[in-house]
């Protein structure tokens, strides 16, 4: 049997616990635990005047009703702004529950706790909340005049302000090569509000003892929510311990912490001396978790007669809702990874981060990607329109070449490091798009379009992760690393690395993620990292541990460790199968008994003649066990690509719109499961295809979201998605010892651009917003009843 | 005290007598009171289909079905898909094809399809798309659900 699994498209271990109702989810624990639920702010901005509990006090059952005011200092603090900016210079985030002031439907204000969540909301229902409203403030457009305020000491509603500048090789800036450039182009886009919207939404059960604390929280960061709990809670971290357990699905929104039910859950349970349970509901999820994507970006660009941009000039506003938890990191995002796949001449982005009264903005699979790259290929068919020219030549006109990695973009990435792309084949990726499609052979009717959207794809960001691996006396290898899992099949691609690393089966090989009992230190899962990150700490840890079973078995086996290999979990002697040693063995011996509690373990005892009576039982340097722990930090993130292709048609008549055929051209570096990365671009794709026909966060003008259910958010069905044809290229990544890259957001990525330029190419009328439904498009075809469909 | 009554559900071909107030939700009644945590519970409304199980073989929302209005039914969550030599076809079918990502909301397709193929051992992709129609899943981007419930059509046919 070959444990050589790297490459393989191997089924995942995680599936038979998932497909027999094995899975453990957050609600799926503390079934005994107190339920605890939130009475929130129906307005948008308000201030909260008297809190009357009175008529909740008599509901069967309630144990307990907390307000701002009976939070202890520590606890009762903002939460934590979790990633500060220079340029994010009025940077504010939530009270755990609201203090004076409420700044969105759905801020909580009071937290109850009773037998069941039931009776929990009957409280809810009869508390009473004196609020004095005050005007919101929604959409870009109304913060940006900064007549109303959501934050009094916020001025014109602008938290934070960046601007980035890259000169072209003469030293000319971005306006300066625009205005000298023979052909310009102006123009403005939208891009509307989504959100992850996973399938479970948030939870937290916390246990307390006395002097222990354990919280089980959907999250994609269990150790960060660890130090954030102790922090607030004033407990000393070996006491705390944070685990993720399965999670019914993340796209960003998890990765911010601590959310207030995070330390109100907690803190009540230890309060209470009782199990305590909080599971959110899904209009709960809708209004006060976090959304993503709005923006409207301003674009001036200058081109020569062939297309190459010469000065690209962006402006970008960005919707930051009420609070700024995750700092500046979607408008980040969006200006730098902007450039895409091109060699742009002067670059100049500039962005305004502003307060709404509406739900705060943090990443959302794709973290302001999506929006940068429907910036940068609406920009390169506008150009290819205005030229005449076919749009895959003038993004080929502009690629960065094969020869030109490592690349500097001149720009500071989202990891505070410079944006230098470390490998990439895109002229290689458009070939195969277009052979994929058949772009050269696409004969465009009317209602028929086909589009393309090129991206590159910060992954793998750092700090570090880190991966310690234990093989144990009955030969069994547990792997454990820090960050979290939310169905991107970690225990099954993380196996895979000890396998080929280690040379045994899979099947003796388990992994454990999310777990701070297991591995404390760790940073997360998001930025599609945690193939890159835990996926080489695991291999590097495996390393160590392979290196000590080998000379532990050279000792054995009196052989050199040079002439050893570990195959099917035996070391043996190459070229000799009889001189060979079983790991199982192997970990016994690296673990020096005085206590025989098997037969196997008799073979470490003192007298069982193993250690020389001259050495000490573990050599100085060394330690008991077979097992080891390795962290990876790379200089920086690894680039990623991809190139998306659909063709779509149109109906004449209601303007719908019907995704006939999309292909995509994927490139994360050496695929460690094919099968798994599929997967991660099916789903991709399909959120980005939600993104760019139907989902849409519809606030009205008092900051009331008119659509926070799954009745009125569209979210693809099986019936929205078309068809994913999919190929891959292989430029591996030198940054890393796998010379993998990131997959998990990339399907998600180009979509709406590509969707866009579809429809574009279909109905000859430019597509500025995004997404864009059947009656939008209808009134677009009213507006410009003159317009010929583009060739 | 809110009034309870005492209620027969034959979950999974056994027994259970449960006591539950006249609002206790058929989900919750599931996991909560039966301990039966496989029925998954997205959105509360109807939309998602995460919390589908078989009542008396039929597909339902146990969410939008209150426990003392099916008193004395059959009902199949996902606990009772699999028989005693292991996993059905269908759950097979979804592991081979990878069908799931993230699983939460499997349970809602594993019962769904179970009953399609049973009604429709030979679907075409519409029928297919069409009997699956009401469950939503934010990680695969179902293409390869589709495949799944095609593969276990196969898997089926073979071992029947």
């Amino acid at each position: 049997m070959t444990t050589r699994l790297f490459g393989e498209p191997v089924q995942r271990r995680e599936d038979p616990r998932l497909l027999t109702g094995g899975g453990r989810y957050l609600d799926d624990l503390g079934s005994g635990a107190l339920a605890a639920a939130f009475v929130r702010s129906p307005h948008a901005h308000a201030r909260v005047r008297d809190v009357d509990v009175s008529a909740a006090l008599d509901v069967d059952g309630l144990v307990a009703i907390y307000t701002w005011e009976d939070l202890p200092e520590r606890v009762g603090r903002p939460l934590p702004l979790l990633i500060p900016h220079p340029a994010l210079t009025h940077g504010r985030t939530a009270y755990p529950l609201a203090r004076d002031v409420v700044r969105h439907v759905g801020e909580p204000v009071v937290m109850v706790v009773a037998r069941d969540r039931y009776l929990a909301e009957d409280a809810c229902a009869l508390i009473e909340v004196d609020y004095e409203p005050l005007k919101p403030v929604v959409g870009i457009e109304e913060a940006v005049q900064g007549a109303q305020l959501v934050h009094e000491d916020v001025p014109g509603n602008v938290g934070a302000h960046l601007v980035q500048e890259v000169p072209n090789e003469a030293g000319r800036s971005a306006r300066e090569a625009i205005e000298a450039s023979p052909h310009t182009l102006s123009f403005r886009l939208d891009i509307e509000r989504s959100a992850s919207m996973p399938l479970e939404g948030r939870g937290v059960y916390a246990r307390w003892d006395g002097s222990d604390l354990r919280v089980y929280t959907s999250t994609q960061t269990s150790t960060s929510v660890r130090m954030a709990v102790a922090a607030a809670l004033r407990l000393p971290l070996p006491h705390v311990e944070v685990i993720a357990p399965d999670v019914g699905g993340g796209f960003g929104v998890k990765i911010v912490h601590p959310w207030p039910e995070e330390i109100l859950v907690p803190w009540a349970a230890m309060r209470l001396g009782q199990e305590v349970k909080w599971t959110e509901d899904r209009r709960e999820h809708f209004i006060s978790s976090a959304h993503e994507r709005g923006q409207v970006q301003h674009v001036r660009v200058g081109f020569d007669d062939d297309g190459v941009v010469n000065g690209l000039d962006v402006t970008i506003l960005h919707d930051h809702g009420a609070y700024t938890p995750y700092g500046i990191i979607v408008p980040i995002i969006t200006s730098t990874q902007l450039l895409g796949p091109y060699r742009i001449g002067a670059y100049r982005v500039e962005f305004s981060a502003v307060y709404t009264n509406t739900v705060q903005v943090t990443p959302y699979r794709g973290a302001g990607r999506p929006q940068a790259v429907f910036c940068m290929e609406r920009t390169m068919d506008k150009i290819a329109r205005y030229l005449g020219k076919d749009r895959t030549e003038v993004r080929a006109a502009n690629f960065i070449r094969p020869d030109e990695f490592p690349y500097d973009q001149g720009l500071i990435f989202q990891d505070g490091r410079p944006l230098i792309y470390d490998s990439g084949d895109y002229p290689e990726m458009l070939r195969m798009l277009k052979e994929l499609i058949g772009w050269d052979d696409f004969e465009p009717g009317r209602h028929r379009g086909i589009g393309i959207g090129c991206y590159v794809e910060g992954t793998g960001v750092g700090p570090y992760e880190g991966g310690h691996v234990q093989i144990t006396s009955d030969g069994r290898v547990h792997v454990s690393t820090g960050l979290t899992s939310q169905g991107q099949g970690h225990e099954t691609v993380f196996a895979q690395i000890a396998a080929t690393e280690l040379g045994v089966p899979i099947e003796r090989i388990s992994v454990v993620t999310g777990d701070t009992r297991r591995f404390g230190y760790a940073v997360g899962t998001f930025a599609s990292r945690a193939a890159v990150m835990s996926g080489n700490a695991i291999a590097l840890a495996c390393r160590k541990v392979r290196e000590k079973a080998l000379r532990i078995a050279a000792d054995a086996l009196e052989a050199d460790p040079a002439d050893l290999e570990i195959a099917d979990g035996l070391v043996h002697v190459v070229g000799t199968p009889t001189a060979s040693i079983p790991l199982s063995t192997v970990a016994v011996l690296a673990n020096p008994l005085r206590y025989a509690f098997d037969e196997e373990a008799a073979k470490a005892t003192q007298f069982s003649g193993i250690s020389s009576p001259d050495k000490p039982p573990v050599a100085e340097g060394d330690e008991p066990g077979l097992e080891g722990r390795d962290y990876y930090s790379p200089i920086r993130s690894t680039f990623a690509a991809g190139m998306h292709a659909a063709i779509v048609e149109t109906d004449p008549l209601t303007a719908a719109i019907k995704v006939l055929r999309y292909a995509v051209v994927h490139d994360c570096g050496r695929l460690i499961n094919p099968m798994i990365v599929e997967g991660q671009i099916h789903g991709g794709v399909a959120q980005g295809i939600g993104g760019a026909l139907y989902e849409r966060m519809v606030y009205d003008g008092h900051g009331q979201l008119l659509n926070a259910s799954f009745m009125d958010f569209l979210m693809p069905y099986v019936t929205e998605i078309p068809h994913i044809e999919t190929a891959h290229l292989e430029t591996p990544s030198p940054l890393n010892p796998l010379g993998i890259k990131g997959a998990g957001e990339a399907g998600v990525i180009p979509v709406s651009a590509v969707i866009a330029g579809a429809i574009e190419d279909a109905e000859g009328i430019e597509i500025d917003r995004m997404p864009i439904s059947p009656s939008e498009l209808f009134d677009l075809r009213n507006l410009a009843p003159d317009s010929r469909p583009i060739t | 005290m809110e009034r309870e009554r005492e209620i027969t559900l034959v979950v999974n071909g056994a027994a259970r007598r449960v006591r539950v107030p006249g609002r206790r939700l058929l989900s919750d009644c599931l996991r909560h009171d039966l301990g039966l945590t496989g029925t998954h519970v997205g959105c509360e409304h109807g939309v998602c289909g995460c919390c589908t199980v078989l009542l008396d073989g039929e597909p339902v929302r146990s969410c939008l079905t209150f426990a003392v209005t099916v008193d004395g039914s059959e009902i199949t969550t996902v606990e009772g898909l699999a028989g005693a030599d292991g996993m059905s076809a269908v759950q097979r079918a979804f592991a081979e094809c990878h069908g799931l990502q993230c699983g939460f909301c499997t349970p809602g397709f594993l019962c769904t399809v179970t009953a399609l193929l049973r009604d429709n051992p030979a679907p075409t992709d519409e029928e297919v798309a069409d009997g699956i129609s009401g469950n939503l899943c934010r990680c695969t981007g179902y293409q390869n659900i589709v495949k799944a419930v095609h593969r276990a059509a196969e898997l089926i046919a073979e071992e029947t």
